[in-house]
């Protein structure tokens, strides 16, 4: 939204060249494997890593510095980091002056988080922070990268925008081994926005609201394309509340356990008039649905692309025939066009994108001949010469500058919706394990040597505090619900935080705790931060 | 980095082992739980990760035995997974991941030890330890001791290794028992005949070998001692590098390539760190002519190899010499010892300005090391498994960085090139091999030891050197090269032995080793126990070796019991060797059917009466 491309701008081997890599909210270890490989890579070739994460996570042991704040203080953490390069000199003035705007607004604004201030919201000692400050400041090429910590709140935008702001500040954009990258959690992630599965996009990130984008896909379809941003996710749990959807067609998302406040999108879906759901397995929301749609899985009986965090566009090949009645995701999808009346002719996946490469820019010169003799392009690719873009926004370097200039945001600290109370004491916060993946849809049917069942973590002080054992069963409740878990004993937790996964929803379903409270920008809700209490049983 | 720690705590004497070689733990930080920032030392961590084959050699020299809690407890100081730690531990045949006696003899049966009585000493001394819970015996592939043999190595915990020659059960046992004195200093004369007086003329690699006390460096430098490193010095690198390429020196490990190349390319590379690597893993069973080199003139390798590195602009360097070298070991300790102290080795290398040290590594009983790639592996604390070559070692070889590794006989040849010139060098031999060549005669000869010749002496002439074969006549077979090798016959002793003619004759030097078989050797039997080496050194990492090296010695012994169709047999063998020598990475696989293949094809293994 800053730069007018939703994607990481950097390639993973830029990742192994690097000096620098800031891993914020995000543990690549366990959540993000195969990055955090290239990371590994990096480190071995010599790069420092930093790690910001209130939990002391598997990746942070891996760091040279690790900063521990508290949930919901990255923007206060970020604004002292950026006042701080201002102040010592480290700042990229030259690129803040040729290629950016607003930078005296964010500079006033970031002035009253000094380090003392930011120690004092965050817990992160100031010396911790200026070294991080002086690490990125100072480094000739740096990766910031994040992921759920950073997007899973309340505010997710101002805390995408202030990591955006220290790479404006320091130049860190736009260069081969500086970039700014957000980690996509499926191996398609990237590929969904790419395609326009947003409310406010449509394939190639064209604004739905731009009249002159809409008019292209007008052409191509033959039909009219609503002149106006539809809903995201959240949005349309509102627009049950209010009455106004009534009928919703779900493809290969499990609403009714991962959605925060769980019991109240399971009552709205309950309320609707229709629940179709596309999946591959019988999910609990697909368990609720008036028709079920059975759907080959997308990585071994179907035919396409995916594009991972790189925005690498890769070909998938369909290796068996899918079980059962299930058909390819693009078969069901053309069937029901047929059924309301429009010819859309063979469900070939070749075609599809073929037309799409007519319609979007960033795509235009992948053939599937290209991403197969190139081993996958990364967009932007114009043409059929064009050999795709390791890195994005080298124009922002080019004299003149190309395009428009980029923009500080001023933003400021919020803390989190969930506050703590001395009836909610403590901090929840919520995450993944390397074994399994969301609420299990993909990964529970695999067995896992490193499995083990739902467990409400908590540091071993807090446990000696409240009198709960290790592996006791214990009440958790928050605002919204409660559920019981065993308690786990984890050594990476501090006093007054707490973690819990959203992989067992059958057992333990955690998002009966988790606030819906959410980002009117992206529509993220705060998993990450609830405030509970926990009680003894019996 | 993130390490789970073993649940088994380590004794007091383990933590002291480690404690020894590693320093004091560092203090624990007290307050228990993660806190709000911490500093991590990923940095320090690779650094230390090279430590890990010395901890486990100090824990096993101390306490006889790795056990979890030990091995918990090492890597918990240098930050490594207890699994990877385990699975580098158990890759070597000297260390032991399992509870065994404090005293352990490691009885060579090898090719030439198993013709030497090897088998009735194993009877000998396993009943002479009946009753004994302190100490037991276990066979050994070859100790590179083959000119007295049988042989033995004794690892005794909270001692010293020592080898036992010419073995017999009474010197075992009393050794096992720690009296029979300290490690025996055997001659020159002993391992090498020709230093035995009067003296063979033409003598080079082994010039000062029982002229010089290997003890002193007064007396190296007496007999022309580190003038070389002066020489090379004073005329700088590229002169150095001239001058070998001019003497046309190939390497002696084996692969026979050109060296003076490889300084060239590792002198020219761009990345530093550069490293010198001295490859003294001398583990090829018939081989010892390193370990003569090294025990009698250990100054002349510390000053080889600080030629190279004052010439390829490395600044330190690994000698890597095999754990069964004991003696080898202890000198050239003392050597670099001696060097650092006169100033010849450290920050300023004869007053050059120049920095070069080295460090010994020994190895843990693990032929595939001997590998370079896999020696890289072993140094930096992985497992001893061969890399994927490209890129070479001069490119990105030890901790990834240009490397110069040459072997022991190699480094030997160049101060004579720096003194007389790469031309005069060049003299000797032939056009396609410079110089002169160590053999290692052993099995059934007079007078077995390492014999030096110009290159083109035949194998006929090498063996009347040594006293001709035992109780006359002409052997039955002669494996050159070592069980990497292949079997000759009595009607190829005239092949001169250079490297252009044993490739024309589809043969290899090899190592040098020479192992002459006498008409009363089982020939089947020596194939088998080559199979059986194969089988137990391949490192696993590659499925045609892994698998070849035991479908190979089970295919072998089936033809010994005449189970199968023998025609049958010898065609799974012929498919295997070809699979091996295909498609594996390394030079153990590529070469493991090898010597198998040619005692079919000389009709070796007819005499059992089971092959067609």
């Amino acid at each position: 939204m800053v730069f007018g491309l939703g994607g990481g701008t950097s390639s993973y081997e830029e990742v192994e060249e690097t000096e620098l890599i800031v891993l914020w909210g995000s543990n690549a270890r366990e959540t993000h494997p195969i990055f955090f490989h290239h990371v590994l890579a990096g480190v071995r070739n010599g790069a420092r890593l930093i790690v910001v994460d209130p939990r002391r996570t598997t990746t942070s042991e891996w760091a040279d510095l690790w900063l521990g704040p508290d949930v919901g203080a990255d923007i206060a953490l970020a604004n002292a980091v950026g006042r701080e390069i201002i102040h010592a000199g480290l700042a990229h003035r030259e690129f803040v002056e040729r290629a950016t705007a607003h930078f005296e607004a964010y500079r006033q604004s970031v002035e009253p988080y000094t380090l003392e201030r930011a120690e004092a919201i965050s817990g992160v000692p100031a010396e911790a922070i200026r070294e991080l400050a002086h690490a990125y400041g100072s480094a000739g090429t740096a990766q910031l990268c994040w992921t759920l910590g950073i997007t899973e709140h309340h505010n997710a935008t101002d805390h995408v925008l202030a990591l955006i702001n220290l790479a404006l500040l320091t130049g860190h954009i736009g260069r081969r081994g500086s970039g700014l990258n957000p980690l996509r959690g499926q191996n398609n992630v990237q590929g969904g926005g790419d395609m326009g599965a947003v409310p406010t996009r449509l394939p190639g990130f064209q604004d739905v609201e731009d009249d002159a984008a809409r008019a292209r896909f007008e052409a191509a379809w033959g039909v009219t394309v609503p002149p106006r941003d539809g809903w995201h996710l959240t949005e349309m749990f509102e627009a049950m509340e209010r009455g106004e959807l009534r009928a919703l067609y779900v493809i290969g998302e499990n609403p009714a356990q991962s959605e925060a406040d769980v019991q109240r999108a399971r009552r709205l879906l309950d309320g609707i008039d229709q629940l179709v759901v596309q999946d591959i397995t019988l999910t609990k929301t697909a368990a609720m649905a008036d028709v079920v749609l059975p759907a080959a899985a997308a990585w071994a009986e179907t035919e396409g692309t995916v594009t991972n965090s790189e925005r690498r566009v890769q070909r998938v090949r369909k290796a068996l025939d899918p079980p059962g009645e299930a058909r390819d995701d693009l078969d069901i999808v053309f069937a029901l066009a047929e059924r309301l009346g429009a010819d859309w002719g063979a469900a070939d996946a070749e075609r599809v994108w073929d037309e799409l490469r007519g319609l979007s820019a960033l795509h235009g010169g992948m053939s599937y001949a290209r991403l197969e003799e190139l081993g996958g392009i990364q967009w932007p690719c114009a043409d059929e010469q064009d050999p795709g873009s390791p890195f994005l926004h080298g124009r922002l370097w080019r004299d003149p500058l190309e395009g428009p200039r980029v923009p500080f945001h001023s933003v400021e600290h919020v803390p989190p919706v969930d506050e703590l109370t001395e009836e909610y004491p403590i901090r929840l916060t919520t995450g993944r394990r390397l074994d399994s993946y969301n609420t299990g849809v993909q990964s529970a049917d695999y067995g896992s040597p490193l499995r083990r069942p739902e467990t409400l973590d908590i540091s071993p002080e807090d446990g000696a505090r409240l009198g709960v054992a290790d592996g006791e069963r214990v009440r958790v409740c928050s605002r919204r619900g409660e559920l019981e878990a065993p308690v786990r004993y984890a050594e990476e937790l501090r006093p007054g935080l707490a973690f819990m996964t959203l992989h067992f929803p059958d057992d333990v379903d955690t998002n009966r705790l988790t606030i819906e409270a959410w980002d009117p920008k992206s529509g993220t809700s705060e998993f990450k931060a609830s405030a509970i209490r926990i009680e003894k049983i019996g | 980095m993130e390490v789970h720690r073993l649940p088994t705590p380590a004794s007091a004497a383990e933590r002291a082992a480690v404690d020894a070689l590693l320093g004091p733990p560092p203090a624990e930080d007290g307050d228990g739980g993660p806190g709000r920032s911490e500093r991590g030392r990923p940095q320090q961590a690779r650094e230390e990760r090279q430590l890990l084959l010395p901890a486990l050699h100090a824990v096993q020299d101390a306490i006889g035995w790795i056990s979890a809690g030990a091995l918990g407890y090492v890597c918990e100081r240098l930050r490594v997974p207890p699994a990877e730690a385990y699975g580098v531990a158990e890759s070597y045949a000297l260390l032991s991941t399992r509870e065994r006696p404090p005293r352990v003899a490691h009885l060579c049966d090898d090719i030439v030890c198993r013709n030497a009585g090897a088998d009735a000493l194993a009877g000998e001394v396993a009943r002479g330890l009946e009753g004994d819970e302190g100490a037991t015996w276990e066979p050994s592939p070859c100790l590179g001791v083959c000119e007295r043999a049988p042989a033995a190595l004794l690892q005794v915990a909270g001692g010293e290794d020592r080898v036992i020659t010419a073995a017999d059960a009474p010197a075992v046992l009393a050794g096992l028992r720690g009296d029979g004195g300290a490690g025996e200093a055997p001659e020159a004369a002993a391992s090498a005949p020709q230093t035995a007086e009067p003296r063979a003329d033409g003598l080079r690699l082994l010039a000062r070998a029982g002229l010089v006390d290997p003890a002193s460096l007064e007396d190296y430098r007496a007999h022309g001692g580190y003038e070389a490193l002066r020489v090379a010095l004073e005329r700088g690198p590229q002169w150095v590098i001239d001058e070998l390429i001019a003497s046309r020196l190939l390497g002696r490990g084996g692969a026979a390539f050109p060296a003076g190349r490889k300084w060239a390319d590792v002198a020219s590379a761009d990345a530093r760190p550069r490293y010198v690597v001295c490859n003294a893993d001398e583990s090829e069973p018939g081989t010892f002519k390193d370990r003569v080199l090294m025990e009698h003139d250990p100054f002349a390798l510390i000053e080889a190899m600080t030629i190279a590195g004052v010439t390829t602009g490395a600044e330190h360097g690994y000698l890597y010499i095999r754990r069964e070298y004991p003696l080898a070991t202890a000198r050239l300790e003392a050597a670099i010892a001696r060097a650092e102290a006169a100033g010849l080795l450290g920050d300023d290398v004869l007053g050059s300005g120049l920095r070069f040290t080295i460090e010994i590594r020994r190895g843990a009983g693990a032929y595939i090391c001997g590998e370079e790639t896999a020696l890289f592996n072993s140094i930096e604390g992985y497992r001893g498994e061969p890399r994927n070559k490209p890129p070479y070692p001069t490119q990105a070889g030890l901790f990834g960085k240009p490397t110069l590794v040459n072997n022991v006989e190699t480094f030997a040849n160049v101060p004579a090139i720096v003194l007389e010139g790469g031309a005069a060098f060049a003299a000797t031999g032939t056009e396609g091999s410079a110089g002169t060549k160590l053999f290692c005669l052993a099995g059934s000869v007079v007078r077995p030891g390492v014999y030096e010749v110009p290159f083109g002496a035949t194998l006929h002439e090498l063996i009347a050197l040594a006293g001709g074969v035992e109780g006359g006549g002409e052997p039955q077979a002669v494996l050159l090269g070592g069980a990497a090798g292949s079997f000759v016959t009595a009607s190829q002793l005239d092949l001169p032995l250079t490297f252009e003619d044993a490739r024309a004759a589809g043969v290899s030097l090899g190592s040098g080793a020479v192992t002459v078989f006498g008409e009363s050797v089982d020939l089947a039997d020596a194939t088998r126990r080559i199979a059986a080496f194969f089988r137990d050194e391949s490192c696993g990492q590659c499925v045609p070796c892994r698998i070849g090296t035991v479908r190979q010695e089970e295919a072998l012994h089936r033809l010994a019991g005449a189970n199968g169709n023998a025609g049958d047999e010898i065609a799974i063998l012929g498919d295997v060797a070809r699979a091996m020598t295909d498609a594996s990475i390394c030079g153990l696989g590529q070469t493991a059917g090898i010597a198998v293949q040619s005692a079919i094809d000389l009709g070796l293994l007819e005499r059992e009466g089971s092959a067609p």
